[in-house]
């Protein structure tokens, strides 16, 4: 059994009075109480740099060169708050509800409710740390929309919202590096946990430039180590985006959540060819301006801009008028891949489909034209004018599509197409973010607890800092309270060394199967598999066959992988390696979560289990729960349900039309 | 296309490195210049050679991990770009391409492309922050910004901190990035109380790293990939002057 520990009362005061009887801890026990935290995005470096000035000694580790430059970076669109700064009837209640509803009411309401409450703290923290957010004439933060959404909550700087936030919550950990309470490692990777008597007391690291092996103590450890999207191996995840430190958690005791629930961004620039290492997102907030349509002709093969207005299909605007292009992410991705399967698609591959902003340019430049008194502006001054709006809301991604495809986005429409950008599932954890491992929290995308089945747009930012910032500090220390009565543990410890040996082991192993293929074509194959057989669409027989098919490949990996250079030097084919052979596991265990669950639910979409119009069909009355796996030895899970219960919201069939 | 590759290897800090030529064949030209690498990697895994270590991570130009000197040119030949998104239609079949890490002695390489660039973080550490713990802030709109002041605070603040700007200048100096983190916060009501401590104390761990001084050539802004602007350089050495003749420590 798992318990979720979710406080008593009502929905409103759940987190107001747990803040309240929490247990604290003094200042002068906090500077003896170490905290390690793993990873430096959002969640990571926000609950690092807050754990020191609290007082706790905290030790920080990231893959990365610089804590800088965790993934969280390159989100783009913006950021959610409950502010109501628009007057448009926001509130924390429908944040809360969106969040639930776009989740298809498969998240926990006491989290997701908390997770509503902090989010208008989150933008007025980073302000104050020189966040620049878009603002208005009048000098008042500007917002925009996001799918899923009837108002205007978003928070943004440029394209860009993901590189200021990290930035600021950078800045706020090198404060506390340079004040000597968090110490930093840089280019370290997380390969074990230690625990002694069922809780979590450290880690084993390894130092990527020297191969070296390290142990490290910790009262409590916290894992914001990210998602796990990169599984599919063309995401739009960083390269070193990896899934091992959770992975290792989870073989430790950690239950994983979930892990089923992908999120394929409709947005991205699509596949041009085998050579691809990684698939680019061009951000949701594009659909604020741009309109997504394919031809009415099947295989039409004329240019975009030749193909006359009447014959067009804006299938979005056409099959959900409410929403439109906003539709949330899980519906506009399936509506894509719907109309390529039925033959529409467009560009070479046809796997993709028109996200076009001309009707946008030429709005934007009759506004601009009506502010200079200019009625009876011509179409090219429109367009010019229309232009440079665009440009300014929307500069860098245009540039960035530009670079990629070789076409000018201003004058021909943008081609996109779905790709694996997010991961709903991740390490189990109760209301105080722990796992069901004492002393093991998971934060940020690393954990499952907010997004159900389906994460809305800008959610992520706001989770990460809501987690790291304003979550986890308060329940930790209601942990790390008892802790002041135990000593740091000495890393001569047997669990310590026992722990060192298997990690030490494992890469001997590795090093030593000196086979004929390559990390990067397993991951490859690996990838092929989970797209093919796990991806957009599911069904019980492949998912069936991509168990079958994993275990094989797991198999020849671990016979015939082939790894150059040494162990005591960098050597990022290693660090691959190491990264691809948890991968492989993982895989395995999303198809059995996906055979399991027969229902189709936000990013989860099984084909047997649809509606007559092809939307998802849920099933309520049997999987109303959180699949949370417990590891129990090779290839073998046990399934631990966590029913949700809604006391609040009464689920329905999610209605965007 | 095919190509030659002249690419610097060096086994780690200590060993001295040296160019070694490679050639690739049947590139196409929509591969970005990392998946050209990625490509002769699988050859030289196949072939029994050390593959060719380099940083590299979003792989859309926004982590600022990537850093290799193409042709005499950080990042290589396009304009406001970084190594991640230029593409191979870059170059042309025969072409050969010189590529070396980045040269300056407070950049020292680690393994062939890869180098420390932790003196950035350090210079961060020395001030490059506004003071202000969780929990302390005010409600976001009670200050007003003027959106001039936002929008070219955002401008310096969009710096990707890859440190092309020091691997152009042939002073290695570290003024762009600086500028870029002190006018990021100068231009900012909430970066006030701390500018004068904040730009001194920034500069001398600047200087403390080996870090070369500003001779305004201006080869860091033609090289930024976030076009991050020379008149940073020049507000930087404004604050810094006004700071000096008026601090009172």
């Amino acid at each position: 059994m798992l318990d979720a520990k979710i406080p008593a009362g009502a929905l409103d005061d759940k987190w107001t009075d747990y803040k309240g009887h929490c247990k604290l801890v003094n200042p002068a026990n906090k500077r003896k109480l170490e905290v390690i935290v793993i990873g430096t995005g959002l969640a990571g470096a926000s609950a690092a740099a807050s754990l020191g000035e609290m007082g706790y000694k905290v030790k920080a580790f990231c893959f990365q060169d610089s804590p800088r430059r965790a993934h969280s970076i390159a989100a783009q669109g913006g950021i959610n708050a409950a502010k109501n700064y628009q007057n448009d009837g926001d509130s924390v209640f429908r944040l809360f509800y969106d969040t639930i509803k776009g989740g298809d009411y498969r998240s926990r309401e006491s989290n997701v409710h908390r997770l509503a409450e902090v989010s208008a703290n989150i933008i007025d923290q980073c302000v104050a740390q020189g966040v620049p957010f878009a603002r208005e004439y009048g000098g008042l933060l500007s917002n925009r929309s996001f799918g899923g959404t009837q108002v205007q909550r978003t928070f943004y700087a440029a394209g860009q919202t993901g590189q200021q936030l990290l930035i600021g919550a950078y800045q706020a950990l090198e404060r506390q590096v340079a004040l000597g309470n968090v110490k930093m490692y840089s280019r370290h990777e997380m390969l074990e946990i230690v625990k002694i008597d069922g809780k979590a007391v450290g880690i084993i690291a390894r130092d990527l430039i020297t191969g070296k092996l390290e142990r490290h103590f910790g009262h409590a450890t916290l894992l914001c180590s990210g998602g796990y999207g990169n599984v599919f191996y063309l995401s739009t995840n960083a390269m070193g985006s990896n899934v091992t430190a959770a992975w290792k958690a989870h073989k430790k005791g950690a239950a994983f959540a979930n892990p089923c629930y992908t999120q394929i961004h409709p947005t991205c620039i699509p596949v041009s060819g085998d050579h691809q290492s990684k698939l680019t997102l061009m951000s949701e907030s594009l659909r604020n301006d741009g309109r997504i349509w394919v031809p009415k002709q099947k295989g039409d093969s004329r240019k975009p801009n030749e193909i006359p207005e009447e014959e067009r299909d804006y299938y979005l605007e056409r099959r959900y008028p409410a929403f439109g292009n906003l539709v949330p992410r899980d519906v506009a991705s399936r509506a894509a891949k719907e109309r390529c399967d039925e033959g529409y698609g467009v560009g070479s591959s046809k796997q993709a489909v028109y996200l076009d902003f001309s009707e946008a340019i030429i709005r934007y430049g009759k506004i601009e034209a009506g502010k200079e008194g200019n009625d009876h502006a011509s179409q090219e001054d429109l367009i010019k004018l229309g232009k440079d709006v665009v440009k300014e809301k929307y500069g860098n991604l245009f540039d960035m599509y530009a670079k990629i495809t070789g076409e000018d986005p201003y004058e021909v429409p943008m081609r996109i197409y779905p790709a694996v950008h997010y991961t709903m599932g991740g390490l189990w954890v109760d209301y105080e973010l722990q796992t069901n491992v004492p002393g093991l929290y998971a934060l940020g995308e690393a954990n499952f607890s907010d997004h159900g089945a389906n994460r809305l747009g800008a959610s992520a930012l706001m989770q990460g800092l809501a987690d790291g910032y304003f979550v986890l500090p308060y329940t930790v220390g209601n942990y790390l309270a008892d802790e002041i009565y135990n000593k740091a543990v000495a890393t001569s410890h047997a669990a310590f060394e026992e722990a060192e040996k298997e990690v030490s082991d494992r890469i001997n192993r590795l090093m030593n199967i000196k086979g004929k293929q390559t990390v990067e074509s397993f991951h490859k194959r690996l990838g092929k598999i989970m797209w093919n057989k796990c991806g957009m669409a599911r069904n019980a027989q492949g998912l069936q066959e991509a168990i079958t098919e994993i275990q094989a490949l797991k198999k020849e990996f671990w016979s015939d992988v082939k790894i150059p250079g040494s162990i005591d030097e960098m050597n990022p084919e290693l660090d691959k390696a190491n990264r691809v052979a948890d991968f492989i596991e993982l895989g395995e265990l999303m198809c059995k979560d996906a055979l399991n669950r027969n229902e189709s639910c936000g990013g989860h979409f099984r084909e047997e289990y649809q509606t007559p119009d092809g939307e998802a069909l849920r099933d309520d009355a049997n999987y109303m729960y959180v699949a949370a796996w417990e590891y129990a030895g090779e290839s073998n899970w046990n399934l631990i349900k966590e029913p949700l219960v809604y006391d609040v919201i009464k689920p329905t069939q999610r209605n965007y039309k | 296309m095919n190509l030659n590759l002249k690419v610097w290897r060096q086994k780690n800090t200590a060993t001295k490195g040296g160019f070694k030529l490679y050639r690739v064949e049947n590139i196409s030209s929509e591969m970005s210049f990392l998946e050209m690498f990625d490509v002769l990697n699988e050859q030289l895994i196949h072939e029994g050679e050390d593959p060719i270590t380099f940083d590299h991570d979003c792989r859309e130009g926004i982590c600022g991990a990537c850093s290799m000197y193409i042709d005499g040119k950080p990042h290589g030949p396009w304009q406001a770009n970084t190594t991640c998104q230029l593409h191979m239609r870059a170059f042309k079949d025969g072409d050969t391409i010189v590529v070396e890490p980045w040269r300056a002695n407070a950049f020292p390489v680690i393994k062939d492309l890869m180098v420390d660039r932790t003196a950035f973080d350090r210079i961060i550490q020395a001030g490059g922050y506004i003071s202000v713990n969780t929990g302390n802030a005010v409600d976001g709109n009670a200050l007003p910004i003027p959106k001039d002041d936002a929008d070219a605070s955002f401008a310096a603040a969009m710096c990707i901190g890859c440190g092309a700007c020091v691997a152009a200048c042939k002073n290695s100096s570290a003024m762009l990035f600086l500028s870029a983190k002190v006018s990021h916060l100068a231009l900012l009501p909430q970066g006030n109380p701390e500018r004068k401590s904040r730009v001194v104390n920034m500069l001398a761990q600047m200087d403390k790293e080996g870090f070369g001084a500003c001779t305004n050539t201006g080869a860091c802004e033609a090289t930024c990939p976030k076009e991050i602007s020379l008149t940073n350089i020049a507000r930087l050495n404004q604050e810094y002057l006004v700071a000096s003749l008026t601090d009172n420590k």
